[in-house]
């Protein structure tokens, strides 16, 4: 037996579990119906409504703001500039241990300089939000442009225009993971390949815009905020030092939130405003960003330039690896992870799944003029391993090895785990090798390789690619997600009662925003506790509910809140049988617990959960007075380290000669999430996934001119992938060994991001590799891959 | 500043009628003059789909509509597809799939389905991809959404 198990009792393992079925989720009624509850469809009596006047400059010092003329408007009650604010609320500060760091404050609206085009700076109160974007209009605004620079390289130089003079430097991030002597191996190598690879930069793009509520209670003095957001917990608690309330006048709500990706999973300038303002003006305060504002001041993702060299011998043994990184991380660094999330993340991971020995990445993380960047799912690791995989094959190619045996060679093997990365990270177990065959047999991977040459013998631009990655999921208290991150998220708690009425709740600190985790938690409740999955809620996204929270986000939830909800469960059931032991007269190890009803194995004697609740709380004299518990539990679980979870990806790709347009027509996943909570959600993780990696590879970009301005400020200049964009997705769940997490779960809900990438630039690359191109920048549009093919048929010319 | 407008429209059956803007958006009515807050809107360039209803049994961007454009029309919107009791044949359809997740896209999918399924000839994979391709999906990846499509037309082609 893997995994912590908790059921002793052999009889309950033959019961059929809801956890591994396919159970249609207890969320969809309502959001099918129109009955979801988002935070814009939440409108109180009284509510004002909030517009911004943002930044339309990069970077400049604020001369003067007038706000006569937007006060004068119809329906306009206030207007405020940072000034009106100075008392109201403190800045956040992203602090971490980090050597070199600069923790830049975060405040509502911009204080004498504004630092990227969309940051706020002046905010309209009104009736209607019609009336609140009237009056924007009427803000005069007058700037004192400063020079900045909107290229790294540049912004990282001695002499560069400081985004914040307090910093001394833009660099306000700089880290190395070293370990052997990578510049001898390197040296001596027989081969390297190297290459200067660009993840540009993207958006989360949730479909559901950002948007918060702040509502203030005079009575009690207290305030409550609904967001967006994914961290529910983390902005509770960060907005109590800002707003210097205490939690227990603080309550943090995410109601129905449509989507995150990580995108609504920092603290944002709006959500400081709505409170600030809500306890002001003793008014429920309104704002929601539209799609331009979603595109211009939400958390974007990536933008990293990543020169990376690796070196193997004439087997296609990984030798080396060297990689210096550069991350455009944007004007600030967000609350709570820090800009150092991201691209730390690039070279901790760059290792990836592989067994080598020598390795130095170095990264330098640079402020420029442009939005703030933060988490995205998959985190660094989707450059990362475009970079690792790109030089993978690009070396397979050069010594004439298939990409599927030099991966065979190199990925760590089951009997050597745990094995920690030339980076440091630590994997646990997972199913590596397996999940590369898995893959390679689910296509026929040799039928496939035929058909690919079949094609190009025909001229036809076909090609496969592959991409292996492992990412650490489910992380505990041992790991910072981001380093030397001021807030704990190694630790979930359920706190799980059976009420009077014989009713079920289970409350966590997660909040799920698409992931189903009230269907996934309720099964794995149900499976522990013996009762009915319908009969039990699960609360979440409620800062109110567990005494700390922080929420869904680093695939986590399933392990963490998974493992905390079969503590709680386990304590409740025990409770439970002990009520019905005293009640049947039946010893406690003669009875069970299934599907809602208590039954003793040896007397024909039953009781109800119901029956039992009543008989503990309500019925005088049933239970006696020393022995009468609540029925009720609140554990935590702390993974302390996390475990891999890991997965092949492989492509196969065409692109069109006349429009450079690229289709994919097989793709396919093996993944190693372990146990599976729920089949159906599972499938819908990757597929989601895997279609945001399609458009890291083919079609997202968030594009800034030299100007500072956002090029691509609507979803006809952003593009996400559509379902014409994408193909079926085949998917293989590896059966391996179970990683030591309570219920043997793994994180899974990021991989395909990770993955696709890569596989898909490999594959595009592979059909290119007739002309020599080799794909270093994503994504590959079909102008970049114009350009590539005339430039590679010029020098061919030549 | 205009003066406001009478706006009447039959929404799900029932006559609603309203003094506005006449500059308000039909998603905006629909969603703030109305209460009726299944609408999404997602854009409101009309690009993503969320906002999406049927006008006169035809699929609408209503963030692309004022109010006043639609007075005297007939509006369909996710609220009269089903209830929460009784799921309508495509929200079931879309869950039995999985066909959503966090839900915010949902309801301009299943108004989109719906119009696919009375007004379209949809055949085959590719054509169903093509007729769903004016909704952004961001966490279903489409293709537990092209399965419901999948069965919803076959179900009408073996009705018919």
């Amino acid at each position: 037996m893997t995994g912590e198990s908790l059921s002793a009792d052999r009889s309950v393992e033959l019961r059929p579990k809801m956890v591994g079925k396919p159970i249609r989720r207890t969320e969809d009624p309502r959001l099918l119906t129109g009955s979801g509850r988002y935070v814009d469809d939440i409108t109180p009596q009284g509510t004002l409504h909030l517009a911004l006047r943002r930044s339309d400059v990069p970077h400049a010092t604020i001369r003067s703001i007038d706000i006569s003329a937007a006060l004068a408007t119809p329906g306009v009650l206030a207007v405020f500039d940072a000034s009106a604010l100075e008392g109201e609320i403190l800045p956040a500060i992203p602090t971490s241990r980090m050597k070199g760091y600069y923790a830049t404050p975060i405040w509502p609206l911009a204080r004498g300089k504004v630092r990227y085009v969309g940051e706020p700076v002046v905010a309209i109160v009104a009736e209607s939000r019609y009336a609140a974007e009237d009056a924007l209009e009427g803000v005069i605004i007058e700037y004192d442009p400063l020079p900045f620079a909107i290229d790294p390289y540049d912004g990282a130089a001695p002499d560069a225009p400081l985004i914040h003079e307090e910093a001394g430097t833009n660099t306000i991030i700089s880290r190395e993971f070293a370990r052997g002597e990578v510049d001898r191996v390197m040296e001596e190598a027989p081969v390297r390949v190297s290459g200067r690879f660009r993840m540009t930069r993207k958006t989360a793009l949730a479909m559901e815009p950002r948007a918060y509520l702040a509502e203030w209670d005079r009575r009690q003095r207290a305030l409550t905020l609904h967001t967006t957001s994914n961290i529910p917990g983390v902005i509770r608690d960060v907005l109590s030092e800002c707003l210097d309330l205490l939690g227990n006048r603080l309550r943090v709500i995410a109601p129905d939130v449509g989507g995150s990706f990580g995108g609504k999973g920092s603290l944002y300038h709006e959500e400081m405003l709505v409170c600030a303002l809500a306890r002001k003006l003793e008014r429920p305060i309104k704002y929601t960003t539209d799609r331009l504002e979603d595109l211009t001041a939400t958390s974007q993702a990536f933008e990293e330039v990543m020169d990376a060299e690796l070196a193997i011998d004439l087997d296609g043994r990984i030798l080396g690896l060297r990689a210096d990184v550069v991350g455009n991380i944007g004007a600030y660094s967000i609350y709570p992870w820090t800009a150092a999330l991201e691209p730390v993340q690039v070279v901790s991971f760059m290792p990836g799944p592989y067994r080598f020995e020598h390795y130095r990445g170095r990264i330098r993380g640079v402020l420029t003029p442009k939005p703030p960047t933060g988490p995205y799912r998959g985190v660094g690791r989707p450059s990362s391993t475009m970079a690792m995989e790109r030089l993978i094959e690009m070396a397979a190619r050069k010594i004439g090895m298939d990409p599927v045996e030099i991966r065979r060679r190199n990925l760590v093997n089951d009997d050597e785990f745990p094995y920690r990365t030339a980076s440091g990270i630590i994997w646990d177990k997972s199913a590596f090798q397996q999940c590369l065959e898995a893959a390679c047999a689910k296509v026929d991977y040799p039928a496939l390789v035929r058909a690919r040459d079949a094609a190009r013998a025909a001229g036809r631009w076909v090609g496969i690619g592959l991409a292996s990655y492992a990412e650490l999921t489910g992380i505990g208290s041992r790991i910072s997600v981001a380093p030397g991150m001021p807030i704990n998220t190694g630790v979930e708690t359920a706190n799980i009662r059976i009420d009077a009425t014989g009713a079920i709740t289970a409350a966590f600190g997660i909040a799920s925003h698409g992931q189903g985790l009230e269907t996934t938690l309720a099964q794995v409740v149900a499976d522990e506790m013996g009762c009915k999955m319908e009969d039990v809620q699960v609360l979440h996204g409620d800062s109110g509910l567990v005494a700390m929270s922080s929420g869904t986000f680093a695939s986590r939830s399933a392990v963490l809140a998974g493992g905390a909800a079969t503590r709680s469960a386990h304590v409740v059931k025990a409770k439970v049988l002990r009520a019905a032991s005293i009640l049947l007269d039946v010893p406690v190890d003669d009875l069970d617990a299934y599907d809602g009803v208590v039954r003793a194995r040896s007397a024909n004697a039953t009781l109800t959960f119901k029956e039992i609740a009543k008989a503990v709380y309500s019925q005088m004299g049933r239970i006696p007075r020393e022995q009468r518990e609540e029925l009720t539990a609140s554990e935590t679980y702390d993974p302390f380290f996390g475990t891999a979870c890991s997965s092949t990806h492989l492509a196969m790709v065409e692109i069109d000669p006349e429009t450079y347009g690229v289709t994919i027509s097989t793709y396919v996943v093996a993944e190693d999430c372990g146990r599976v909570i729920n089949p159906l959600i599972v499938d819908g993780q990757v597929h989601g996934a895997v279609a945001q990696g399609v458009g890291a590879a083919l079609l997202e970009e968030i594009m800034h001119n030299e100007d500072g301005q956002i090029l691509t400020a609507s979803l006809a200049d952003y593009l996400a992938p559509l379902a014409s964009n994408m193909p079926r997705i085949q998917i293989v769940h590896v059966e391996a060994d179970l990683p030591a997490t309570i219920g043997g779960f793994r994180g899974m809900g990021e991989g395909g991001t990770i993955g696709a990438p890569a596989a898909i630039a490999n594959a595009i690359s592979d059909a290119l590799s007739p002309l020599g191109i080799e794909i270093d920048t994503l994504p590959a549009t079909p102008e970049r891959l114009f350009r590539l093919v005339e430039a590679a048929r010029s020098r061919s010319a030549i | 500043m205009s003066g406001k407008v009478d706006v009447a429209v039959y929404v799900n059956g029932v006559m609603y009628a309203r003094h506005v803007e006449p500059r308000m958006l039909l998603s905006d009515f629909l969603r703030h003059e109305l209460g009726l807050t299944g609408t999404h809107v997602g854009c409101e360039h009309g690009v993503c789909g969320a906002c999406t209803i049927l006008l006169e049994g035809r699929s609408a961007r209503s963030c692309l509509l004022l109010a006043v454009q639609v007075d005297g029309a007939e509006i369909e919107t996710i609220e009269g597809q089903g209830s929460i009791d009784q799921l309508g044949r495509v929200q079931q359809a879309m869950r039995q799939h999985h066909g959503l997740q966090c839900g915010f896209c949902t309801p301009g999918f299943v108004m989109t389905i719906t119009d696919i399924l009375r007004n379209h000839d949809v055949r085959g994979e590719t054509e169903i991809r093509e007729a769903l391709s004016g909704n952004i999906c961001r966490c279903t990846g489409y293709e537990h959404i092209v399965n419901a499509v999948q069965e919803l037309l076959s179900e009408q082609e073996r009705a018919r």
